[in-house]
């Protein structure tokens, strides 16, 4: 059976509407260096306090976004945080003596993961851990701080 | 006091018959799913008459929502200097909430209503009867194609709808009220996710979608024969389906948002 060609047509156009506008809101909202054509690469780091770094923050170098974080775990036995994130493979050289510290963008905004390259020769390879890490700045210590300072000393 | 405790009790009843009732019915449906992709001809008619008629309403919808939302966050936004990220707000509420909702309410008083009471009017005369005559399955033949073009559609009204949405949001951030287009754009793809946002809300309303066409069918399916069965059987299906839909709209939204 054939079905009549009005009805068909009018199917037609709808579906590829409505696929159309799917593909226009993934698109539009999915950023390039999400995914990545060359696939990426696992490293994970401790720190003492991660601050409120949550999973999917971006890890960024240099202030580029080179990957995101993919899961936020509790070492028991050290009592430090274990955070673990995967790399765009492009970025297959980072020195074993990068270290990872947790930063914030603009005042209040969310946390992410900063890499600073160290010096060394040998790169750091997939499942590696990173060992050079610092803490999140917590702004409302930092108040306290300044805070309970008497005026007298410097 | 005992006569009305007695009334309550059974409309209790009737309630949970109803209920119970549609449960089976839905379960009746499913091996009948299989079998009737066999006949797309069947399906594509219905995806045309609940789908494609759907789409003005559709895309009027999600415009006017877009415009809307625009103007309203913008008002709040410019208070905290933060104009720059009124795309990613407002696409952000139209792709997880807005979108699925509303296209599905929409398509509930448009062609869930009218699935219910041509079905309705198909039992009350008599139609259904003579199609069980003829050894023609009628679940086959009219209830499982309606409900399977009305669970397509709806998905594709909904990003239809969502994208509309977007443009209308654009339209009045960058055109009327000078938002930054290049900020506009890299904020909503900083802040939206593809499959976090974009696939919750499809699969949203594809839930949305198998409940709204289910129940216009299930109320169609079990009409009183008579002129004022019919028009319940609509009515029904529209305040049941909107209800439904907000309360699996809260249940699925507390199952996937991120940071609750």
């Amino acid at each position: 059976m054939r079905p009549d060609s009005a009805t068909s047509i009018g199917v037609g156009m709808f579906i590829l509407l409505g696929l159309g506008s799917v593909l226009f809101l993934v698109t539009q909202t999915l950023s390039m260096n999400r995914i990545s054509a060359s696939g990426t690469y696992a490293l994970q780091a401790r720190f003492d306090h991660i601050g409120n770094l949550k999973v999917r923050a971006p890890v960024s170098l240099a202030g580029v976004t080179i990957g995101r974080v993919t899961k936020i775990t509790v070492d028991a036995s050290q009592y430090r945080a274990v955070v673990e994130m995967r790399i765009d493979s492009k970025f297959d050289n980072l020195p074993v003596d990068t270290d990872a510290s947790i930063a914030t963008t603009g005042l209040l905004g969310g946390k992410y993961v900063e890499l600073n390259p160290g010096m060394e020769e040998i790169a750091l390879q997939d499942q590696d851990e990173i060992e050079l890490t610092q803490s999140a700045v917590r702004l409302e210590n930092l108040i306290g701080k300044y805070m309970l300072k008497s005026p007298g000393d410097k | 006091m005992s006569r009305a405790l007695r009334e309550c009790w059974l409309s209790f009843g009737q309630f949970a018959a109803t209920f119970g009732g549609f449960q089976l019915f839905s379960l009746r449906l499913l091996p009948y799913v299989p079998k009737s992709l066999l006949r797309p001809g069947l399906i594509s008619e219905q995806i045309y008459s609940l789908g494609a008629l759907s789409l003005v309403l559709i895309m009027f919808g999600g415009l006017f929502v877009g415009l809307v939302l625009a103007l309203q966050s913008y008002n709040t936004l410019v208070e905290f200097g933060s104009t720059d990220s009124l795309g990613a707000f407002a696409s952000e509420a139209l792709v997880r909430e807005l979108g699925p909702v509303v296209a599905a309410l929409l398509f509930a008083g448009r062609a869930g209503s009218a699935v219910a009471s041509e079905v309705g009017l198909m039992r009350a005369t008599d139609q259904i009867a003579a199609l069980e005559l003829m050894a023609v399955d009628p679940i086959q033949r009219i209830v499982v194609p309606r409900f399977i073009g009305g669970a397509v559609s709806v998905p594709l009204l909904a990003a239809i709808f969502s994208a509309m949405g977007v443009l209308g949001a654009y339209l009045v951030g960058v055109h009327l009220l000078g938002v930054d287009a290049g900020a506009f754009w890299s904020q909503i793809q900083d802040r939206v996710d593809a499959y976090e946002d974009v696939g919750v809300g499809l699969m949203k309303s594809f839930v949305f979608g198998v409940s709204a066409s289910l129940m216009g069918v299930f109320e169609g399916f079990y009409a009183a024969p008579t002129a004022e069965g019919v028009s319940r059987a609509a009515t029904r299906t529209v305040v049941i389906t909107s209800v439904w839909i907000l309360l699996l709209d809260f249940i699925i939204t507390g199952m996937t948002l991120p940071e609750v």
